[in-house]
């Protein structure tokens, strides 16, 4: 049996998840120069924000009406963590030196962390996520779950909706002088504060979703679950040429990609039969991001610096 | 690019600050209160309290405190009040030997119940030998741990005189599972994937000898992350091999997902593990468990007569659920309550001022019967009593024991 469309599909959805985790990276970066390692926390709390959600609703709620609902949840909860970060601890540092902030992102991963493990009830170990029933769909030789289609349509259409903000909208325009010049920005009359504000939610909200993708994808969340997928979707954004927002999806889905395709066939080459299998697969990942910045050290879209945003 | 080497910088500090920062509060306990003249003796503990594996953890110490009060409720040692020292080793080695080094510290530890993991347990016992501080884990099963690495190849030696299990290794585990499958369930093509720690890769190794051994066909054999919870790529291999089953060495948090994803990927063949996985844990995270298969050590608690009283005891004192590792951990615990009697009755009915070493030599005289059997240990510290039980969960999603054996290693 042929399993490459499978393995391309798993990498393909794990892909996706990084790269919509990936947008919050590049995004703040892009404007405020500063790696935001609270990210994959803020991703965390949206996937309790939607679970929450979901535990509100009454027994017997359709799964399918309550996924928009859960939606909402998970990006009210990210977006209210992730601005209060920007405002409490990352704007009283702007121009401080940039170790501060970084060591604050650090502290924050942390703090958000051990909140949600202490208070969140139950949730000192993984906790179970809804999921859709149901066979899986064949699709050009490939199985894919009916949870899986939530970030197959997801994806796509927060890019859309990205790109068409980023290029078409007051703001959108607004966020991209921001990000070539904070200061002569300002001068023309751009509110950069609440740019970088927006930057922020914006990151936030695509994290509540992939998070909710997350959840259907593998079934449970967990309070550690931000810190793997916050440094995958990192390096995703870095694989892409961070402050790009199109690179951090085709940095994601590069990523997502190797990883199934190492995992699946590494074993197969021919004196590579121990480097193979799931264990080894962030190394070839990780190989994969040496590779390209070696050749490439922007990153693989990192040189449409207009596109910035 | 002027900001290419801060970005660089960055992503260095990062990675490895945040690699660090697994290191949680702790609970101090210090009430020193003798209660009137009556000597207290701590009995520290130590598992994963929080995290993924504190669902077995806290279950371990709910058994023990449970056997502490026990014992001093029925003023098991006269003159002897003890108290037990939980702490936490969020299941990472370097965490359990600081541990080890506080209850080193306290001379009032005379013994101390744990780890649950193989690979925090060897960062344990050289402090513990040093010390003289009789250690016993109820759920460590690496073999090398009490009988080194030349076991394989039959040349067992004792590695430290102060450690002792009420657990059985993964070798019988593993070469029970691989019989279990192999006779009783007839599946006769096995795909094997392991999470690569020192309880996982043990008890896959283990399986795999035995199974091919017995005939059986290793179809494939892959390693996982154990933090990792997205399989698909890993389960979309195993469907092109005509596995009948996949055996998998690793813990609950990463086989549920596993083996849910394992169905969904079209591969309607069931998972098997060993104790790890055997969690109450295990269906509530996974909805497609039915038919998984799981070993555990000793029989069934619930089929015990001797464990009816503690079942009763544990079940009004806690609401957490005992887990796997209750029964075992109780009688760990009582191990060690049994070794004080001995030294205390041989000593006049107090106290001897080495009593470290004194507890020591009297864990060989240890025999009683506790709640999962006849608890006594054999030259190498393991213990006597080889009883192995397969469960498997049963459409009500919960875990059924199928077929118990005092299994005899081959």
């Amino acid at each position: 049996m042929n399993e490459l469309p499978q393995q391309l599909a798993n990498g393909l959805i794990l892909g996706a998840m990084y790269g919509l985790i990936a947008i919050g990276y590049t995004m703040v970066y892009g404007i405020v120069q500063l790696i935001n390692f609270a990210h994959g926390e803020i991703f965390m709390v949206g996937g309790f924000g939607a679970l929450t959600v979901f535990l509100w609703l009454p027994d017997g709620f359709s799964l399918l009406a309550a996924v928009p609902l859960m939606i909402i949840g998970g990006v009210i909860c990210s977006v209210a963590v992730g601005t209060a970060a920007e405002r409490f601890a990352y704007r009283p540092l702007r121009g401080a030196p940039r170790l501060a902030p970084l060591i604050t992102a650090i502290g924050l991963s942390i703090l958000l962390q051990q909140a949600v493990w202490k208070w969140y009830p139950d949730a000192k170990k993984d906790r179970g996520f809804p999921q859709f029933g149901g066979d899986p769909v064949h699709i050009f030789g490939a199985d894919i779950q009916r949870g899986d289609f939530f970030l197959i349509i997801a994806a796509p259409a927060c890019m859309l909706i990205l790109g068409w903000y980023v290029n078409k909208t007051r703001s959108g325009r607004g966020m991209q002088a921001t990000a070539q010049d904070p200061d002569t920005a300002k001068l023309m009359g751009i509110n950069t504060d609440r740019i970088i504000v927006m930057a922020f939610a914006i990151g936030a909200a695509f994290a509540a979703v992939a998070a909710v993708g997350y959840g259907l994808h593998n079934g449970q969340v967990g309070f550690k679950m931000g810190f793997i997928m916050g440094l995958k979707a990192f390096t995703a954004a870095v694989l892409g040429g961070i402050g790009n927002i199109y690179g951090a999806m085709l940095g994601g889905i590069v990523l997502g990609v190797a990883e199934a395709l190492a995992t699946g066939y590494m074993h197969d080459v021919p004196g590579m039969e121990q480097f193979g299998g799931g264990a080894w697969k962030d190394v070839w990942a990780f190989a994969l991001l040496i590779l390209v910045l070696l050749l490439r050290p922007q990153g693989l879209l990192g040189e449409r610096v207009a596109d910035r945003a | 690019m002027r900001n290419r080497s801060a970005l660089i910088l960055t992503t260095v500090l990062t990675t490895g600050a945040l690699t660090l920062t697994a290191c949680g509060s702790r609970d101090k306990d210090n009430n020193d209160d003798n209660a009137g003249d009556k000597k207290t003796v701590v009995i520290g503990f130590d598992a994963p309290l929080t995290g993924d594996l504190s669902a077995l953890g806290i279950g371990m110490r709910n058994s023990a405190e449970l056997a502490v009060k026990t014992a001093n409720k029925e003023n098991t040692v006269d003159g002897v009040e003890f108290k037990l020292q939980p702490l936490d080793d969020q299941a990472q080695p370097s965490v359990g030997g600081q541990n080890a080094q506080k209850f080193i510290s306290n001379d009032d530890v005379l013994g101390v119940v744990g780890p649950l993991n193989s690979s925090v347990s060897q960062s344990m016992q050289k402090p513990f030998n040093d010390a003289s501080l009789t250690q016993i884990s109820p759920a460590n099963t690496g073999t090398e741990l009490t009988q080194g690495d030349g076991w394989k190849k039959g040349d067992k030696k004792r590695q430290f005189k102060t450690f002792f299990r009420t657990a059985t290794t993964d070798q019988v585990q593993g070469q029970f599972a691989a019989q279990y499958l192999y006779q009783k369930a007839n599946i006769k093509k096995v795909y094997l994937i392991d999470d690569q720690k020192t309880y996982g890769a043990g008890l896959a190794a283990s399986f795999k000898d035995t199974f091919t051994d017995l005939g059986g066909k290793i179809v494939g054999q892959d390693h996982v992350n154990p933090e990792d919870r997205d399989f698909k790529s890993v389960v979309s291999k195993v469907k092109g091999k005509g596995a009948q089953a996949v055996y998998y060495g690793g813990e609950y948090p990463a086989a549920a997902p596993l083996s849910q994803q394992l169905k969904e990927s079209g591969a309607k063949i069931p998972l098997m593990g060993g104790d790890g996985m055997k969690s109450e844990e295990f269906p509530k995270l996974n909805k497609k468990a039915v038919g998984d298969l799981g070993t555990s050590v000793g029989k069934p608690v619930e089929e015990l007569d001797s464990a009816k009283k503690f079942i009763e005891e544990y079940n009004k004192n806690y609401k957490e659920n005992m887990e796997t590792y209750g029964g075992g951990t109780y009688d760990a615990t009582w191990a060690i309550i049994e070794a004080v009697k001995i030294v205390v009755d041989d000593n006049d009915g107090k106290l001897p001022s080495d009593s470290r070493e004194k507890v020591l030599d009297a864990m060989s005289k240890v025999k009683f019967d506790g709640v999962t059997g006849t608890v006594s240990f054999d030259e190498y510290g393991d213990t006597t009593n080889t009883m192995m039980t397969a469960y498997q969960v049963n459409k009500q999603n919960k875990w059924e024991s199928k077929f118990s054996e005092a299994y005899k290693p081959r």
